[in-house]
C-alpha cells in the first residue's frame, strides 16, 4: 500500500468528479472511472480514491479492494521513466527473467517500486504482442526487442 | 456482504488478490479510521471465524481479584435470552437466574440488570417525546419530529457518521449501559458510601459496540469512565466455562437490589420493537392520564426490516416505525432528511432482530429460527412479570424522588442525557 500522502488540489478534486459525472456517477462504472483518473495522475493514491467513492456513492473499501485486485492499478507513483518487461511466455522462454532480475540489480528496486529520485519504475507485464521480439522491455514507449541481461546497463544509460 | 449490503456501512471489503487476499478497511488502515460503526455482524457471520471481538474478560478478572475495588455487574436484555446456547440449551431458553448465579460465583460483588437502566431510559426517552410532541403538535416547528431512538450505539455511531446534519434528531437520552454507569457510580456510590474511582462498572452486553460505547470520552469523569468494561455475551459464556462453572446444575437467583429490579418494558428492549412498545406503555398513560389496557402492542413486534404502526393515544394517532439492520435504518433516515417522513417517533436498532441478534450473541450461522426463539423468550418474561411498565417500577420512582427530581430534571439531563457529533470522515481539499 501507498505511504505517500498527497494532497488534492481543487482542480484535482473537480477533475476526479468530473469523470464520475461522466460515467454517470454510476458505480457499475468504477473501473472506467479509475481508469481515467489513473491517466491522468499517473496512480491512485488514497485521495484519489476517497474523491471517486463520494462521486460514486460507494464505499472506499470497495475501491481500494478492486484497485488491490487488478494489478493495473497502482498505488505507487510511477517513475519518469516506467520500465515494463514481459514476462509472458514467449519472453520468459527466452530469459526475461534473467533480464528483469539484471534491470532489479542496477536499479536496486523490485517490481512495482520506483527508485529514490523518482527516475525509473519498475514493473512486469504479460505479452505486448511482439513475441518476435522475446524478451521485450518497454521503456515510456520505446520498445526494446531479443534484449540480453548485458544490455541492461546501456539501455539504461539512454536516460541519463 | 453483511457489511456492504445489509448493513450499508462498507467498512471492509476483499483486498489484494490470490494468497494475499483478505478482508480489511481500506488501506489496511485500522478500524477507527474507517466507516466502521463497531455494530460486530462481521464477527456474527464470518465463515471462517477470522474476526473476533478484542477479549475484555481479563481487565474484568483483574478487577475481580483486586481486594480494593467494589466491581458491580449489569447484564443487558438479550444477553439471558442466549447465554444457555453457548451451554448447550435450546435457542430460547431464559436463563435469567442462572446467569445472576453464575455472576456471583465468578466474584461479582453486586449483580445488576441493565433492564433496571432500560425502565430510567424510558423514563428519559418517553417525557422527551412527548416534550416535542407537545411542541410540534403546538405548531413550534423547533420541536425536531420524528425523534429517534438513541440506545443502540452501532446505530448512533451510524448517525454521527452518514447523517451528522441530523444530529439534533434523535433523542438525547443515554443507551441504558451508560444510564446504568452514570448512576451506579453516583447515586449508588453514595448509597454503599465508597469513591466512584473504587468502583469497577462491568456490563454484559449482546454487542460489541458496546464496548466502543463505554470508552467515549462524554462517558467519563475525571477520566474515569462511568462504564469500566463491557464484555459480550460469547466473552461471558467463555468466562464461565473457564472458571468450571457447569451453569445447567445452577439454582436460580435473583438480581441484587436496587439497581436490579425491573419491569417487562425493560426486558423487551432486547428485541425489535421493544423499546418503542416499552416507551409506547408508558408515555400513553403519561399523556392520556389513562390506564393502558392492553400492554401488549403486537402490532410492532415481529421481523420485517422495515415496520410501522399508528398507535391510538385516546384520538391521537401516534405514528411509529421501526427499522432493524443499519440499511433499513438508512431508508427511514433518507426519508428524514428530505422531510418525508411521516413518522412521530422511529426506533432503531443497527443488529438484525435487535440486540438479540447483536453482535456479541452466541453465533446463530444465519439461522433466523434462532433469533425468533430468543425474541419469544423475552416476550415470555415480559409477560411473567408482575409490573410491565416502566413509571410503575418502585425503584425508578424511588430514584426520581431521592436523586433526580423529575424526568428531564436539570440532574437527569446532567447525568442520563448526552449529545452527538459529527464523525464524517472528510477528504482534505487544499486550495
Amino acid at each position: 500500500m501507498s505511504h505517500i500522502k498527497i494532497e488534492l488540489k481543487k482542480e484535482d478534486v473537480d477533475f476526479i468528479k468530473g469523470v464520475c459525472t461522466t460515467f454517470n456517477n454510476d458505480p457499475q462504472e468504477l473501473i472506467n472511472v479509475l481508469h481515467s483518473c489513473q491517466e491522468h495522475f499517473g496512480y491512485l493514491p488514497a485521495e484519489v480514491q476517497e474523491v471517486v467513492s463520494d462521486g460514486l456513492n460507494m464505499p472506499v473499501a470497495k475501491i481500494y479492494g478492486v484497485v488491490t485486485f487488478y494489478s493495473f492499478f497502482t498505488m505507487t507513483p510511477k517513475g519518469k521513466h516506467p520500465i515494463s518487461i514481459c514476462l509472458g511466455t514467449a519472453c520468459y522462454v527466452r530469459g526475461a527473467e534473467k533480464v528483469l532480475d539484471e534491470f532489479k540489480k542496477e536499479l536496486g528496486i523490485q517490481v512495482g517500486q520506483s527508485t529514490k529520485d523518482n527516475k525509473f519504475s519498475l514493473s512486469s507485464l504479460r505479452c505486448v504482442g511482439a513475441c518476435g521480439l522475446a524478451p521485450v522491455v518497454l521503456v515510456g514507449d520505446k520498445t526494446y526487442g531479443r534484449v540480453a541481461p548485458d544490455d541492461v546497463k546501456n539501455i539504461l544509460k539512454e536516460y541519463e | 456482504m453483511m457489511c456492504n449490503e445489509v448493513q450499508t456501512v462498507g467498512a471492509i471489503s476483499a483486498v489484494n488478490r490470490g494468497f494475499m487476499a483478505t478482508v480489511a478497511p481500506a488501506f489496511e488502515q485500522n478500524l477507527e479510521h474507517s466507516t466502521c460503526t463497531y455494530c460486530g455482524q462481521c464477527v456474527s457471520v464470518c465463515p471462517t471465524g477470522a474476526l473476533t471481538e478484542v477479549n475484555h474478560v481479563p481487565q474484568v478478572l483483574r478487577a475481580l481479584v483486586d481486594p480494593t475495588k467494589t466491581v458491580v455487574v449489569q447484564t443487558a436484555p438479550a444477553v439471558r435470552a442466549a447465554l444457555g446456547e453457548e451451554f448447550g440449551l435450546a435457542p430460547g431458553t431464559l436463563v435469567t437466574g442462572k446467569m445472576t448465579a453464575a455472576l456471583r460465583a465468578l466474584g461479582f460483588d453486586y449483580v445488576f440488570d441493565t433492564d433496571f437502566a432500560a425502565d430510567l431510559t424510558i423514563m428519559e426517552e418517553g417525557t422527551e417525546l412527548l416534550d416535542r410532541l407537545g411542541k410540534h403538535l403546538k405548531g413550534d416547528t423547533s420541536a425536531k419530529i420524528p425523534i429517534l431512538t438513541s440506545c443502540c450505539p452501532g446505530w448512533v455511531n451510524f448517525f454521527e457518521e452518514y447523517f451528522p446534519d441530523l444530529k439534533d434528531v434523535p433523542s438525547t437520552a443515554k443507551s441504558p449501559q451508560q444510564m446504568f454507569g452514570a448512576i451506579a457510580k453516583t447515586y449508588f456510590a453514595d448509597k454503599i458510601g465508597i469513591n466512584r474511582k473504587d468502583m469497577v462498572v462491568v456490563s454484559i452486553m449482546p454487542c460489541l459496540a458496546k464496548k466502543y460505547e463505554c470508552q467515549r470520552d462524554e462517558f467519563s469523569v475525571d477520566g474515569n469512565p462511568d462504564v469500566d468494561f463491557s464484555i459480550s455475551t460469547r466473552e461471558l459464556a467463555s468466562f464461565i466455562k473457564q472458571a468450571n462453572i457447569d451453569i445447567k446444575t445452577l439454582h436460580d437467583e435473583d438480581f441484587d437490589s436496587p439497581l436490579g429490579e425491573s419491569t417487562g418494558a425493560g426486558v423487551i428492549f432486547g428485541a425489535t420493537g421493544g423499546v418503542i412498545e416499552a416507551a409506547c406503555r408508558t408515555a400513553y398513560e403519561l399523556y392520556t392520564g389513562k390506564k393502558l389496557e392492553r400492554l401488549d402492542f403486537t402490532e410492532l413486534r415481529g421481523m420485517e426490516g422495515v415496520r410501522s404502526a399508528t398507535i391510538d393515544f385516546d384520538g391521537l394517532p401516534l405514528k411509529i416505525g421501526i427499522a432493524h439492520g443499519l440499511g433499513n435504518a438508512r431508508k427511514l433516515l433518507d426519508d428524514v432528511r428530505a422531510g418525508k417522513s411521516q413518522f412521530h417517533a422511529i426506533e432503531v436498532m443497527a443488529c438484525p432482530g435487535g440486540c438479540i441478534g447483536g453482535g456479541g450473541q452466541p453465533l446463530h450461522h444465519g439461522n433466523s429460527e434462532i433469533i425468533k426463539s430468543r425474541a419469544a423468550a423475552l416476550y415470555t418474561e415480559d409477560r411473567k412479570k408482575p409490573l410491565r411498565k416502566s413509571h410503575e417500577n418502585p425503584f425508578i420512582i424511588k430514584l426520581y424522588d431521592e436523586f433526580l427530581g423529575k424526568p428531564g430534571s436539570e440532574k437527569a439531563h446532567h447525568l442520563l442525557h448526552t449529545h452527538y457529533f459529527d464523525k464524517k470522515k472528510k477528504v482534505i481539499i487544499k486550495k
